[in-house]
């Protein structure tokens, strides 16, 4: 109590020190500005918290972690929370553009499951908080692909030229040729990643499309057999097309965990933790993964999934498959090689 | 003196100082910037080095300069063959029918251009209207790959700034005077002779006009070939775009944005000596 009182004296020295419009954190404010991944929440969500707290939520979507880190990195975002992915929470831990959470305003945070806490993009969990997590994999539209799929080799067969979509993005991108050669996904070696962007420009003539969205649409109405894309994704078009399956390639794959987090200057923190740690209760979390279908790293939410998620091992993958993946991380300078290489496939 | 320098400072200082602020600051900060070094994480390091301009001219982004070049000249050209005639027939409509067929032409921009290329990916996809219709009427027996090519790059482009190059001829159409078409057709020139020789040539203004509109937007397009290329035609929009945006290497993209508005100048400026020099020569006749 004497802690908050002192916090709140600071606090308002501060605010009364600053002419600008800086605001004390401390208090809930009528709007919040999220920064979401496209397809990436329950219909209700936004509008329960908006009910419940008497705030308007400005909702806007990316489509990457590098278009995420560009907006911050160009300055006055004005937006309060954000979901990067790892290894992006650690890139900008590192060029300090995220705000330490106050974790008094997210006692819900118990409800993760400790695997999921303290993760090596964030070591001492301080700055980032799990939203959900999934695979890279592949969508199949079993009415076109006959045979059965279990490698990543289907993606460099000539049968279906025109008929296979690839994640865009520089990352990503690179990680079925970076794992078919038995590399790394975080490999910093010039000539691994060439020769990772030399078997994509191989298999650029059967791409019909480097997409991280608008494939989804494109599986669903057949222009696309293969996509190479995101589990929930994949599932997502699942759900309205029964002829589109999700495989998890037997070679291994990679996991990635998306995180809540706050940038640097924000100006309705108070506001973000508090959505926080409303996405933490187990309804919530749980609504969000029941129509996303990623995967909830929300112990107490896990009860309320839906039964054929928690059975599915694409949605649920079996520890094995867990301990033969890898996590994107941040490679430092190599970046420029992989953008670089990037830009070669796709400009080839 | 006094009062003629405030009403000329009161005119034009606003103009001024908002062409300074949201022009030419930016353009200072980005020719700077052009000069920068990228650090390890997308950092702007103050540098001068002149190794962004070179990279440019490395062949994998001239590859993309000169296809961009590429496109946006063809989508010029099939807009010039599109516009000629469609403002030649609205120009000779009545007074009530201009009006309308004008009112057409300019409908289309009351739609976002984003919804409007989406709807192109419903008309040309595998399983979309044009395929649907192509196969119902028999035209082909398989379904046709438009979407997602250079082809239908250029239908986008052309759809989108058709307007552009109608405007400019239709106008300089109306302006002309018809009785020259008629006193050439007496002195026994044929059609194709009273277009070429009379009706080009003084409609050039309009032609020309109408071609920097349509080329200069077409080939710093990003938005088009991303949506209808698939992202798998890089022009050169997507690659300063992806410097911005995703491999977050200002430096690179603001010398590559540059490069571009040379190229822009150096083709505005052979249309500033066409012009004047189409004008000289019907000074002279």
């Amino acid at each position: 109590m004497k802690k908050t009182g002192l916090v709140f004296i600071v606090v308002l020295m501060v605010a009364l020190s600053c002419a600008g419009p800086q605001e004390h954190p401390y208090e809930m404010t009528d709007r919040l500005n999220f920064y979401n991944w496209s397809y990436y929440i329950a219909d209700e969500t936004i509008p329960g918290f908006e009910e419940e707290f008497g705030v308007r939520v400005r909702y806007d979507n990316f489509s990457s972690n590098d278009e995420l880190l560009a907006k911050l990195q160009a300055g006055g975002s004005g937006y309060d929370l954000i979901v990067p992915s790892d290894y992006m929470v650690e890139i900008m831990i590192r060029q300090g553009l995220l705000e330490e959470l106050n974790f008094d305003n997210i006692p819900n945070i118990e409800n993760i499951n400790p695997r999921f806490r303290n993760m090596p993009f964030d070591p001492e969990g301080r700055y980032s908080v799990p939203y959900q997590w999934g695979t890279g994999g592949l969508g199949i539209n079993t009415r076109y692909v006959t045979e059965e799929v279990t490698s990543w080799d289907v993606l460099w067969d000539e049968r279906y030229r025109n008929r296979i979509s690839i994640i865009d993005n520089m990352r990503s991108g690179l990680v079925p040729a970076l794992i078919r050669l038995g590399y790394s996904i975080n490999t910093t070696d010039p000539d691994e990643i060439n020769e990772a962007r030399d078997l994509m420009i191989e298999q650029k003539e059967l791409v019909r499309t480097y997409s991280s969205e608008t494939y989804i649409d494109l599986l669903k109405s057949g222009d696309i057999w293969i996509a190479y894309g995101w589990s929930g994704d994949i599932y997502q078009v699942a759900r309205e097309n029964p002829d589109v399956i999700y495989v998890i390639p037997e070679e291994g794959t990679y996991v990635w965990v998306d995180n809540m987090a706050i940038p640097k200057g924000a100006r309705n923190r108070y506001t973000a933790e508090k959505f926080i740690d409303y996405v933490l209760r187990p309804d919530v979390g749980a609504g969000i993964s029941n129509y996303t279908w990623y995967s909830t790293p929300n112990d107490v939410a896990k009860p309320l999934i839906e039964d054929h998620m928690l059975e599915d091992p694409g949605v649920y993958p079996p520890d094995e498959v867990l301990e033969n993946a890898e996590f994107l991380q941040d490679v430092g300078e190599a970046t420029r090689l992989f953008n670089r290489a990037w830009n070669e496939v796709k400009s080839h | 003196m006094k009062a003629e320098n405030s009403i000329k400072w009161g005119s034009i200082g606003p103009a001024a100082i908002w062409l300074a602020i949201l022009f030419i600051i930016p353009l200072i900060l980005i020719f700077v910037y052009s000069f920068y070094d990228r650090g390890p994480h997308g950092e702007l390091i103050p540098a001068f080095s002149l190794e962004n301009y070179i990279r440019a001219f490395d062949p994998l982004y001239a590859r993309t300069l000169w296809r961009s070049f590429r496109i946006a000249f063809i989508s010029t050209i099939i807009c010039l063959i599109l516009a000629w005639p469609m403002a030649w027939y609205m120009a000779r409509q009545s007074v009530q029918a201009k009006r309308w067929l004008l009112f057409l032409v300019i409908i289309p921009f009351w739609t976002n251009f984003l919804v409007r290329t989406y709807a192109w990916i419903f008309i040309l996809r595998t399983e979309g209207l044009m395929n649907q219709i192509l196969l119902s009427a028999g035209l082909i027996s398989s379904p046709v790959d438009i979407l997602f090519t250079e082809t239908a790059v250029i239908i986008g482009l052309v759809y989108t700034y058709l307007p552009f190059m109608i405007l400019p001829i239709y106008v300089s159409i109306e302006k002309l005077d018809h009785r020259i078409v008629d006193a050439a057709a007496d002195l026994g020139a044929n059609s194709w002779q009273r277009f070429t020789r009379i009706l080009v040539p003084l409609t050039w203004p309009g032609i020309l006009a109408g071609s920097i509109l349509v080329f200069v937007p077409s080939i710093g397009a990003f938005i088009t070939p991303d949506l209808l290329g698939g992202a798998r035609t890089l022009m050169v929009g997507n690659l300063i775009h992806n410097q911005y945006l995703v491999a977050r290497d200002w430096a690179f993209g603001s010398a590559l944005a540059f490069i571009l508005m040379a190229l822009i100048l150096a083709i505005l400026m052979l249309q500033a000596w066409l012009t004047s020099r189409n004008n000289r020569k019907g000074g002279a006749a």
